[in-house]
């Protein structure tokens, strides 16, 4: 078991304004564990998580893979958010590049198919479309219609985004229709899995995998 | 690696230059096997004439044809990627002048709402 990376210095107050590790973080950090051999053969050079917050998750990917071995890169439309993800990185002795941004914006089409590895927490919450588009703590959850509004919008950047090789993981809910979400991948050449899956309180979380039909090793 | 974003500026938008800078520098372990995987991906140019900015003159203007085992390059390309860190500054589109925000190291790409 790989320890939870140290938030320690992360108080309640930081809390009001971040979305603070819950069963859905702790739940993608457990895939990422499971996947941990894949992510030391994917030897990522450049890794993009959208919507880090605290910074969990790129800290623990951070730490499987060693420092210095990936340029590691975050997004986040909270300001706070891209604060605590800096401050949470140093606290556990690695680095990232944090972009406060919508999405993935101002990194294309610069970043187009060079990124290894990509993962995304979203809002996946369902909640009126009016609740989406905001830059504080209700940005963590407010997904809009079928909580699938910020997902939908970033679907079609996967394809830009990856490399050959690369791997796009991402955090859905029952409700947010995961069959749904692949097929709109599969479209776009993509191949799915569902990873993990867990029941905690109401919600039904589960973890996608996405990696190209004809990514390079299936080619010999 | 990043660029200007706002609606109908298409051309001449990269590298964003940067501005009233303040650097620091971060020592970080040197890992060749990363620096190697990075040399398919970089836009060199853009990363040299960046450095320049900065004054950091080390980079030479063009990829060495040996620089995967180059240890100097790499020693100095690993400085320029993982070492030094813009804490402040702005970052001005070559070509519609708009400006983004360099704070606390984090460069805000967000646009007001007639930008996007
Ligand atoms: C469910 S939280 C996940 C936070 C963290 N990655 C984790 O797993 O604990 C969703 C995060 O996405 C961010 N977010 C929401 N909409 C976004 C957007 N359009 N662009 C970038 N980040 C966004 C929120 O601010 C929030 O930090
Ligand atoms: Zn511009």
């Amino acid at each position: 078991m790989l320890p939870t990376p140290d938030l320690s210095h992360l108080k309640q107050a930081d809390y009001n304004h971040v979305y603070e590790p819950s069963e859905d973080t702790f739940l993608f950090l457990d895939a990422f564990e499971d996947d941990q051999k894949y992510l030391e053969t994917l030897k990522p050079a450049i890794s993009l998580e959208i919507g880090s917050g605290s910074g969990c998750v790129t800290a623990f990917v951070g730490k499987i893979l060693g420092e210095s071995s990936c340029l590691k890169l975050c997004t986040d439309i909270n300001p706070r958010a891209a604060r605590a993800t800096v401050a949470t990185v140093r606290q556990n002795k690695l680095t990232a590049d944090v972009v406060e941004t919508s999405l993935v914006e101002g990194l294309l089409p610069r970043l187009k198919g060079k990124i290894d590895l990509m993962y995304f927490n979203p809002p996946y919450v369902l909640t009126p479309s009016e609740d989406v588009g905001s830059r504080t703590i209700e940005a963590s959850w407010a997904g809009g219609i079928d909580g699938r509004e910020v997902i939908d919008q970033f679907l079609p950047f996967v394809k830009d985004l990856l490399s050959p090789k690369g791997a796009f993981y991402l955090v859905v809910i029952e409700e947010n229709k995961p069959e749904e979400i692949c097929n709109i991948l599969h479209q776009d050449g993509f191949d799915s899995a569902k990873i993990r899956t867990r029941a905690a309180g109401r919600e039904r979380l589960h973890i996608l995998k996405f990696t190209r039909r004809t990514a390079p090793e299936d080619k010999h | 690696m990043l660029q200007c974003h706002v609606k109908g500026c298409n051309a001449n938008n990269f590298p964003l230059e940067l501005q009233e800078v303040v650097l620091e520098e971060q020592e970080a372990e040197l890992n060749e096997d990363f620096l190697r995987n990075m040399l398919g991906k970089l836009e060199y140019e853009a990363l040299v004439a960046t450095c320049l900015k900065l004054n950091i003159q080390d980079l030479p203007p063009t990829i060495p044809e040996d620089a995967a085992y180059n240890d100097d390059f790499l020693q100095k390309l690993h400085h320029a990627l993982l070492e030094t860190h813009v804490i402040t500054g702005k970052m001005v589109c070559p070509n519609c002048q708009h400006t983004y925000v360099i704070r606390d190291g984090i460069p805000n790409m967000l646009l007001a709402e007639h930008e996007v």
